[in-house]
């Protein structure tokens, strides 16, 4: 079950959803197994962050326009914002440890 | 306390799940930690046409679906993540899978292997910027684009033959001059138009790291020396794996390219640690062959926990959680 805490971002309201704050979006696709692999992980994230970090979900088959944008080539990848600067790329699968870690530079 | 377990089973591909589905049924109670990369390398593929039993193929991560759902049945009891420590110089075995510790009379190591990257230094740096290991996960960024494929195997051909959907053309770049995957494979990838092969060359440089994407491949053919450029928008390289051994290095025998070393069927260099699957195999490496030896692998862990109860009966007893 993906976190309620977890939010969805589409092409339209993507630059007014990353201006604020430290925000991690994972770009992922239905068809894309390592993604489904990394999901539970963001859902944690996104539990353990609680508030500190906006934890949001985009789809690049339904949002083409954001993943051509920064220039994704391969899925999942992780993007991180703060307050609409790009701050960290990570791509393919990591290890919750890891992802923390990244995180943890950027949240307060 | 830590929790204490017969068995515990570190991977989740088709010998972690047949190893676990073997010790479940021997009422071992087995403990199967399914790894960062759950369901293993047959995730990342589509069809499986090898896999006895099924004479139309399986989808891979439905046929892993399937392997986790009997090995549950069972009664294999399934934890996420990866083990981040593991402790071999003393009976029972310490595991550790996120911060939380476990004792194991026995072990089997089915870790499996992961995808070679060509040790460029640059091909790590434009991964996910055009450079990949996976076409079925990111062959989905290069429709209606040139891309190359590097490499001469079975993983080769079939990366080939399912991106030449998506792209416009496919080059195959292998450094001899005669591919090494299975006719059938070859075959299949010959027949298809937009598939080409460029022979006896190696990929020496990939452009561009400055501007964050790849536009080209420096080629280098490795009979005349002469050096060429491909401009493409993608790499997908299929050059064959290496074990996943980071976690038992230094504490188990490995060979020279950091596999298990085997005896006896699956046992190790420690006793009562088994190793089963692409992490002690690097000559057969297939799906029914890796699950072959996940069970023999329960079956040698079986074997040695009964010798154990006829020694020490009071170690088993305390083993049931």
């Amino acid at each position: 079950m993906a976190s309620e805490k977890i939010k969805t971002f589409t092409d339209t309201d993507f630059d007014s959803s990353i201006k604020d704050g430290v925000v991690l979006v994972d770009f992922w696709a239905e068809w894309c197994a390592p993604c489904r692999r990394l999901a539970p992980t963001v859902d944690q994230l996104a539990e353990d962050y609680n508030g500190k970090l906006t934890v949001a979900k985009m789809n690049i088959d339904e949002n083409p326009n954001t993943p051509t944008r920064f220039m994704i080539r391969g899925i999942p990848t992780l993007l991180l914002f703060k307050n609409g600067e790009l701050k960290e790329t990570i791509v393919g699968l990591a290890a919750k440890d890891d992802l923390v870690r990244v995180i943890d530079k950027h949240v307060a | 306390m830590a929790d204490h377990r017969q068995v515990i089973i570190i991977g989740s591909g088709p010998a972690g799940l047949t190893a676990g589905l073997y010790t479940a049924r021997a009422n071992l109670k087995p403990l199967l930690v399914e790894g960062i990369e759950a369901g293993g390398q047959l995730m990342l593929t589509t069809m499986v046409e090898n896999w006895p039993g099924y004479q139309d193929g399986i989808m891979g991560p439905d046929l892993m679906k399937e392997m986790r759902a009997q090995a549950e049945r069972f009664g294999a009891e399934m934890v996420q993540g990866d083990v981040t420590a593991l402790d071999l110089s003393q009976r029972p075995f310490r595991v550790t899978v996120s911060g939380k510790e476990y004792l194991a009379d026995a072990l089997i190591l089915a870790t499996g292997a992961s995808a070679k990257w060509l040790d460029l230094g640059v091909d790590k740096k434009l991964s996910g910027r055009g450079v990949s290991t996976c076409a079925t996960c990111d062959g989905f960024f290069f429709r209606g684009r040139p891309i190359a494929v590097v490499g001469g195997g079975d993983t080769a051909m079939e990366e080939a033959i399912y991106l030449s959907k998506l792209a416009t053309a496919v080059t195959v770049i292998h450094r001899r001059d005669t591919l090494r995957a299975s006719k059938v494979m070859q075959d299949k990838a010959a027949s298809i138009a937009n598939i080409s092969f460029i022979w006896n060359t190696e990929v020496i440089d990939i452009k561009d790291v400055e501007k964050g994407e790849v536009t080209s491949l420096v080629l280098k053919n490795v009979k005349t020396g002469e050096t060429s450029e491909l401009a493409v928008d993608g790499l997908f390289i299929a050059i064959g794996h290496v074990p996943n051994t980071k976690l038992v290095a230094g504490k188990l025998l490995l060979d020279d390219n950091g596999y298990i070393v085997t005896h006896g069927g699956t046992r190790t260099s420690v006793p009562g640690v088994f190793a089963a699957g692409d992490v002690q195999d690097h000559i057969y490496r297939q799906a029914v062959t890796a699950a072959g030896s996940g069970c023999m692998a329960a079956i040698d862990a079986e074997r040695f926990l009964s010798g154990l109860a006829h020694e020490v009966p009071q170690q088993v007893g305390a083993s049931h959680a």
